[in-house]
C-alpha cells in the first residue's frame, strides 16, 4: 500500500470521527444556550466547547465575541475552521476520494452521500428549531460511514489505518473534554455537588453521549465527579474512554505488524500507554494532578501519531 | 439541406433493423416510467461520484454527465467493418510515430512537410531514437468517429496522448443493465465489461525487457483536482492496480519505485494520466509538480514503460490529421477503411481565402484545441459571432482548420418535450500492446440541445449506452 494511502484511511477516519464529536459538543452546547440564568452563562459553555475541539484561538482571531449565532456558523459551516463540521466531512470525503481505489463502493458512497448532502445545506437555514435535527442527522451519517466500513471493509491494512485514525481522534476528543473540564471534576469538601455541578457534569457525559449509560453502569442516579472521570478514563466497558480507545489503537497497530511482519517505536509507544491506562487507578490520578495526567495522555497521543505517520511512510 | 440519418428510422414508420428491440421498448415506456429511470440514473452516478470538473466552474464545481437512456446500436457487420478500419488506422498512427522519432521515411518521401512536424510543439527531440516495449507509442487511443449515413462513416480526430472518457462507456452499460435487465435478456449484445481486464494486459505487455516476473503496474493521476479523477480512480480500482500521484514515485538508481507503508516498490509500466509537460520537472516544464523528477530518464534507459509513450501528441494534432489517410497508405499499403473528413488548412492562402468565403457554413477549429472551446461551428452562430471569429482567424491562420458542417447522425433522445432525434458522435476505445484490441463499442456522446453538433461534455452534451449486437 502507498504510505499516502495509509495516510488518507488515516485521517478519512480521523476526520469523520471528530465531525461526530463536534455534533455532540454542539448538541450540549445548544442546550445550555436555551437554558437562560440556569448556570453561569452560555458564553461560558460556548467557550469550553471551543476549547474542546481546540477552536478557540480560531474562533478568537475572527470574532471579537462570543456570540451563539456565530459560534454555531464557526462550528458548523465556516471553512476557514479546518475542524468545522463542513471542513471536517469535505477533508474526510476529499482523502476517501484520493484513495477510492481502497475503500469498498459502500463506504465511498456513504461519505460521497454525506458530502452532497452538506454541500446543499445553507448555514442561513440554521436556525434553532433546525439545529438538533442537523446535529443528528451528522451523526447518523459518521454512524452510517463506521457501519459501512465495519460491514464491508477486508481485515487487512486498509482496515487497521483506518480504525488507528478512528480510535486516535476519539482518545484525543475524550481527553480534550475532560481536561476543559477537569478543575469541576476536583474533589471538593462535599462531595454532593451542587445544581450547577450537576448540571456541568450531565454536559460531560452528553457530549460523548455517556448520561445515560452512566446510569446503568453504576446503577446509581446521582454523578459523581469521580466516577465520571473513572467512566471515561478507565472503563473498558465505555466505547468512548481513553482505555476502549487505546485498545483499539493497540489492536489496530497489532493488526499491522502481523500484516506487514514487523514492530516499530509505535508499537512499543502505543502498548505502554495502554499498560498504564490499564493499571491506572482514580486515586492515583487524582492524586498526581488529574489535568497533568489529560495533558500528558494529549501530548503522548500526539506523539503516537507522528511516530504512526514517520514509520508508515506518510508523505 | 442535406438529410440527416436517424440511425433508429428504419423509413415508412419501421424502425432499422438494430434498433428493432428498442424501438418496441420505448413504446412500453410510460413517460413516468422514463422519469423514475432518469432519476435513479442520476442517483447511481451522484453516489458512485462519476462526476468531472469544470474549469472555471465553482459554482458546479463536480458536476454529473447528463445519461440519457435510450441506447445507440450497431449492428454486428456494421461494427466489423468499423473495427476493421480502426485496427488499420491505430496500426498506422504507432508506425507513423515510430518513423517520426526514428528515420522519418515519411518527411524524406515528401508526404508531410517537414517543418509541420519539427516545429510543431507536439513533436518531442527527446523521444528521438526511444524506441519502446513492442514499438508502441500510443497504447490507449480514442478515435472520434461521425456518421453521416448509414454506410457512410468519417473520423472526426485521433486521440493519441491520453484519451478520456472509458468509465463512462463502462458505467452507462452498468447502469442500462441496472435499470433495464430485461433488455439484455432479449438480445445479445457484445460486453464491454472486459475493458478493464484488457487494459491490464496491454499494461502487462508493454512492461520493460528486464522486467522479471509479474510487472507492477500503477496509474499515475495529477490528483482529485483533475477533471478526470474519478475515472483514473475507477481503472485503477477495476484493474487492480495502484492510484499514485507525482509524489508516490521517486527514481533511485536508474529505476522507479513507489512509496509503500514498507520497503520501497519497483514500477515497471505507469499508465500515466498527466500530459507530456507536466511528467517531468527534470526534462520538460521544470515547474510541474504533479510529476516525478528523473522518470523520464528511466524511461530513456528502457527500465519502465510510459503509456502512452510522451510525444505522441504528434500524431493526433489537428495540422497532421489531415495527412493521416497518406500515413495509412504509406505505413501499410492500403486504401484507408475509414475516411477523414475533408479538411482545409488555414495555414494554406488559398484554402484559407476559401474558408473565410465560406465561414457561415463551416466548422472552424483550433489546432491545438480540445474539448470544444475555442471553435466555431458556422450555421448555428449569429453573424456577430462569426465576425468576431472571422478576425481571430485572419490574426493567426495557421492555428486553425475548417470542415464542412457535416449532417451527423441521430438517435432519438429522452428531451424535455418527448424523445426527439439528437446528434451524436463515437469514440471507440483502441488497445495495443501485444495485439490490437478494440472494445465493441465506445462511448456515445450525444449533443442535448437540440439542432446542437456539439457533444463535448464541457459544453452541455451528454452520454448513451453503446451497444454492438452479436450475430
Amino acid at each position: 500500500m502507498l504510505g499516502r494511502t495509509a495516510a488518507a484511511l488515516f485521517w478519512m477516519s480521523r476526520y469523520m470521527e471528530r465531525a461526530e464529536n463536534l455534533a455532540r459538543l454542539l448538541e450540549v452546547g445548544h442546550r445550555i444556550s436555551l437554558m437562560p440564568g440556569a448556570i453561569e452563562g452560555h458564553r461560558d459553555e460556548w467557550r469550553s466547547t471551543l476549547q474542546s475541539c481546540a477552536c478557540d484561538h480560531g474562533y478568537a482571531e475572527k470574532h471579537d465575541e462570543i456570540v451563539t449565532a456565530r459560534v454555531i456558523d464557526f462550528l458548523i459551516f465556516d471553512e476557514d475552521n479546518p475542524s468545522s463540521i463542513r471542513s471536517c466531512i469535505k477533508t474526510a470525503r476529499n482523502n476517501g476520494r484520493a484513495v477510492r481505489t481502497a475503500l469498498t463502493r459502500d463506504v465511498w458512497e456513504s461519505i460521497n452521500a454525506t458530502w452532497n448532502e452538506l454541500a446543499q445545506v445553507k448555514p442561513s437555514s440554521m436556525t434553532a428549531d433546525r439545529l438538533p435535527v442537523f446535529l443528528e442527522w451528522v451523526k447518523q451519517r459518521v454512524m452510517s460511514f463506521r457501519g459501512a466500513l465495519l460491514g464491508t471493509m477486508l481485515r487487512n491494512d486498509t482496515y487497521h489505518f483506518s480504525q488507528l485514525g478512528n480510535f486516535m481522534e476519539r482518545a484525543d476528543n475524550t481527553a480534550r473534554i475532560l481536561d476543559v473540564k477537569y478543575f469541576i471534576l476536583l474533589p471538593k469538601a462535599t462531595d454532593v455537588g451542587s445544581d450547577i455541578d450537576m448540571q456541568q457534569w450531565a454536559q460531560i457525559l452528553r457530549s460523548v453521549s455517556g448520561h445515560r449509560s452512566y446510569r446503568w453502569f453504576y446503577r446509581d442516579s446521582h454523578y459523581r465527579p469521580w466516577l465520571i472521570s473513572e467512566f471515561l478514563i478507565l472503563r473498558e466497558e465505555m466505547p468512548r474512554s481513553l482505555i476502549f480507545s487505546y485498545g483499539w489503537v493497540n489492536r489496530s497497530l497489532q493488526g499491522l505488524a502481523s500484516h506487514y511482519g514487523a514492530t516499530y517505536d509505535c508499537h512499543q509507544q502505543a502498548h505502554d500507554t495502554h499498560e498504564r491506562l490499564k493499571n491506572a487507578r482514580m486515586e492515583e490520578i487524582f492524586q498526581s494532578g488529574l489535568h497533568e495526567f489529560l495533558q500528558d495522555f494529549i501530548t503522548g497521543n500526539a506523539k503516537l501519531s507522528h511516530a504512526i505517520a514517520t514509520t508508515y511512510n506518510f508523505p | 439541406m442535406t438529410v440527416i440519418f436517424n440511425e433508429m428510422d428504419g423509413g415508412g414508420g419501421a424502425p432499422r433493423e438494430p434498433y428493432a428491440q428498442v424501438a418496441e421498448w420505448l413504446k412500453t415506456l410510460s413517460r413516468s416510467d422514463v422519469e423514475r429511470a432518469l432519476r435513479e440514473a442520476e442517483a447511481i452516478f451522484r453516489r458512485q461520484g462519476i462526476t468531472f470538473a469544470v474549469y472555471g466552474d465553482d459554482e458546479a464545481a463536480e458536476r454529473l454527465i447528463p445519461f440519457d437512456i435510450i441506447p445507440r446500436v450497431f449492428a454486428a457487420a456494421e461494427w466489423r467493418k468499423l473495427s476493421a478500419g480502426i485496427e488499420q488506422r491505430v496500426r498506422a498512427l504507432n508506425a507513423f510515430i515510430h518513423d517520426l522519432y526514428h528515420r522519418q521515411d515519411i518527411l524524406r518521401a515528401g508526404k508531410i512537410p517537414h517543418e509541420f512536424i519539427i516545429q510543431n510543439e507536439a513533436f518531442v527531440p527527446e523521444m528521438v531514437g526511444v524506441t519502446p516495449p513492442r514499438g508502441i507509442y500510443a497504447h490507449i487511443i480514442g478515435i472520434d468517429i461521425v456518421r453521416v449515413a448509414a454506410n457512410e462513416f468519417y473520423v472526426l480526430e485521433d486521440n493519441c496522448r491520453t484519451p478520456s472518457g472509458v468509465s463512462y462507456m463502462l458505467e452507462d452499460r452498468e447502469a442500462m443493465m441496472y435499470l433495464f435487465p430485461e433488455l439484455f435478456a432479449q438480445q445479445r449484445v457484445a460486453p464491454v465489461e472486459n475493458y478493464p481486464a484488457m487494459l491490464r494486459q496491454t499494461l502487462e505487455s508493454v512492461a520493460p525487457a528486464g522486467c522479471n516476473g509479474e510487472p507492477t503496474v500503477v496509474i499515475l493521476t495529477p490528483g482529485i483536482h483533475n477533471s478526470a479523477f474519478f475515472e483514473h480512480a475507477f481503472l485503477a480500482d477495476e484493474m487492480g492496480v495502484e492510484l499514485c500521484e507525482g509524489g508516490d514515485l521517486f527514481v533511485d538508481g536508474g529505476y522507479l519505485y513507489m512509496r509503500t507503508t514498507q520497503a520501497p516498490k519497483r514500477v515497471d509500466v505507469v499508465y500515466r494520466r498527466i500530459d507530456d509537460a507536466y511528467l517531468d520537472p527534470l526534462t520538460f516544464r521544470h515547474d510541474s509538480a504533479l510529476g516525478v523528477p528523473g522518470i523520464f530518464d528511466v524511461y530513456r534507459a528502457g527500465r519502465v514503460t510510459l503509456v502512452n509513450a510522451p510525444g505522441t501528441g504528434i500524431a493526433d494534432d489537428k495540422s497532421i490529421y489531415t495527412y493521416i489517410p497518406d500515413v495509412i497508405e504509406f505505413y501499410t499499403g492500403e486504401k484507408p477503411l475509414l475516411k477523414n473528413v475533408p479538411t482545409w488548412r488555414c495555414s494554406d492562402p488559398k484554402q484559407l481565402a476559401y474558408v473565410l468565403d465560406h465561414l457561415p457554413e463551416l466548422v472552424v477549429k483550433e489546432v491545438h484545441g480540445s474539448g470544444g472551446y475555442g471553435m466555431l461551428v458556422g450555421p448555428t452562430s449569429s453573424k456577430k459571432e462569426i465576425e468576431a471569429f472571422r478576425s481571430r482567424l485572419k490574426a493567426r491562420p495557421k492555428n486553425y482548420i475548417a470542415q464542412p458542417t457535416l449532417a451527423l447522425s441521430t438517435v432519438p433522445t429522452f428531451t424535455k418535450s418527448g424523445v426527439a432525434p439528437r446528434h451524436v458522435d463515437l469514440r471507440p476505445f483502441v488497445l495495443s500492446g501485444d495485439k490490437v484490441r478494440i472494445t465493441p463499442g465506445g462511448l456515445t456522446r450525444v449533443a442535448l440541445k437540440k439542432g446542437s453538433l456539439v457533444v463535448n461534455s464541457s459544453q452541455g452534451g451528454g452520454t448513451k449506452d453503446t451497444w454492438v449486437l452479436e450475430d
